[in-house]
């Protein structure tokens, strides 16, 4: 037991490198503070071309779709920042990063979206329109926001794995917080200081879960 | 202005004629004429899946028609140069459920149209909705949300969102059939208050009782066809088509 505690609960391995993993986790949020962002707009920009009446538009954006949502997201990111390259586009990691997650959850947003749309009854778009609205002010003002109303707990979830999922950045040598936490454990030859990460990333985001149960509740 | 004055007076507001409307290989309307009169109430009646609101809905084309002419007051509405959205303004839409806008107030509901469509100002457009809810007897309602309204006031305020607009015309598709019997008559009532001030209305509905009552013209469709129309009398009382007849004698069991 004194070992076990020894190699992940190390309380003087933790204090030495928490300022390190600080310097991790303001990277994680500075990845968060535009993947966020462009997945939640990308992502009603896919649903309004998967639920398109045009079906050339619908189709491939349905297929694409499908295609990004089974496609490891670990193997996205390399193959677009080793494979940039090839294209005569040298882009930094972070620049690898926004545009992998953009393709990723840009599917994902966009079918939460979609369910949201699909769950508004039709009356609601025919009642606006009958009033002389346009379709992009139905859509702004009255289907939009009843749709997210209606999918906000999958939203939220959604987000929730999307933060959890900006650790891959770190295969890619992208400084944030779990990259640095492995650092930390391959030069104290301690594990310690990925529990520290966990319980960094558990601070974090144990409230937006409680927020999102309390909210399904509600519904 | 002089130069309305100087257009002719055109008989009809609404002039709908020969419209046919298909979903997939069902043919709904078969070639309907709707003629409505300026500050006319006209009822339309007939069996469910007669058509009486396709027809409705072709008239603002929620429905795309796939064929005829529709005037709405000097209008074309089917002419590719009209701008639809400024023409639904000037036709009013009442629907069986509602329809509010769950996620806005009562007042939002009423006002929505009137600030992005109608370019009022926040306070105009509130001090609009507060005249409209006053006329269908709600004035206290305005910060209410749909879901805390019976089904008989929701009605009525689905009443006053689209009379808000100042519309030539106000279509009902059967705006008490959602309704328990005891919330029918509150909207009713509504209804012969709008008549009186001598706004046109075309209404679908199973309100038998109240056509006789209050409409200006009965329109027995069936079918996808108009079979027989005239004064409420006439088509009540003394009905010339056996299709007619049969589909009265049905409601009144």
């Amino acid at each position: 037991m004194e070992q076990f505690t020894q190699e992940f609960f190390n309380l003087d391995v933790m204090a030495k490198v928490a300022p390190f993993l600080l310097q991790g986790l303001l990277q994680t949020l500075l990845l968060c503070s535009f993947l966020i962002p462009i997945g939640l707009v990308s992502g009603i920009l896919v649903m309004l071309l998967t639920t398109s009446p045009y079906r050339l538009l619908r189709w491939p954006a349905i297929a694409a779709v499908d295609f990004f949502r089974a496609f490891p997201p670990l193997v996205l990111l390399v193959f677009v920042y080793a494979g940039l390259p090839f294209i005569g586009l040298r882009v930094p990691a972070l620049v690898a990063v926004a545009v992998a997650f953009l393709i990723n959850s840009a599917s994902y947003y966009g079918e939460i979206y979609r369910a949201g749309m699909v769950s508004v009854p039709k009356g609601q778009r025919e009642a606006a329109r009958s009033t002389g609205l346009s379709a992009t002010q139905t859509l702004l003002y009255v289907t939009l926001p009843q749709a997210i109303r209606n999918v906000l707990p999958d939203l939220l979830s959604n987000t929730v794995e999307l933060v959890k999922l900006t650790t891959l950045a770190s295969v890619i040598s992208v400084p944030e917080l779990l990259h640095s936490a492995n650092l930390a454990r391959s030069l104290t030859y301690n594990s310690s200081p990925l529990i520290l990460a966990a319980i960094i990333y558990l601070l974090l985001l144990l409230p937006v879960v409680r927020l999102i149960a309390r909210l399904e509740h509600r519904l | 202005m002089s130069s309305a004055a100087a257009a002719p007076v055109p008989r009809y507001l609404l002039e709908a004629r020969g419209v046919r409307k298909s979903f997939g290989t069902t043919e709904v309307l078969k070639g309907v004429d709707l003629l409505v009169e300026p500050g006319k109430l006209v009822f339309l009646i007939g069996p469910s899946g007669s058509g009486k609101s396709t027809l409705l809905r072709c008239c603002n084309r929620l429905e795309e028609p796939d064929g005829g002419s529709i005037i709405m007051d000097n209008v074309d509405l089917l002419s590719p140069r009209t701008d639809i959205n400024a023409a639904r303004r000037q036709i009013g839409m009442v629907f069986q459920s509602f329809n509010l806008y769950p996620h806005l107030t009562v007042q939002k509901n009423i006002t929505l149209a009137l600030r992005k469509v109608a370019g009022m100002s926040t306070a105009d457009a509130n001090a609009r909705a507060a005249e409209m809810l006053a006329l269908v007897g709600l004035p206290d309602k305005a910060a209410s949300y749909p879901a805390q309204l019976s089904g008989g006031q929701q009605q009525r305020i689905g009443i006053a969102r689209s009379l808000a607009l100042n519309p030539k015309i106000i279509l009902m598709d059967e705006p008490t059939s959602a309704l328990d019997p005891e919330l029918v008559g509150s909207v009713l009532a509504v209804v012969k208050d709008l008549r009186a001030r001598g706004i046109t209305m075309v209404i679908a509905s199973h309100e038998m009782n109240f056509a006789r009552e209050a409409a200006d013209k009965v329109v027995f469709l069936d079918g996808g066809l108009v079979i027989e129309q005239g004064s409420a009398e006439d088509v009540f009382l003394r009905p010339q088509e056996d299709r007619t007849k049969r589909f009265l004698a049905q409601i009144r069991h």
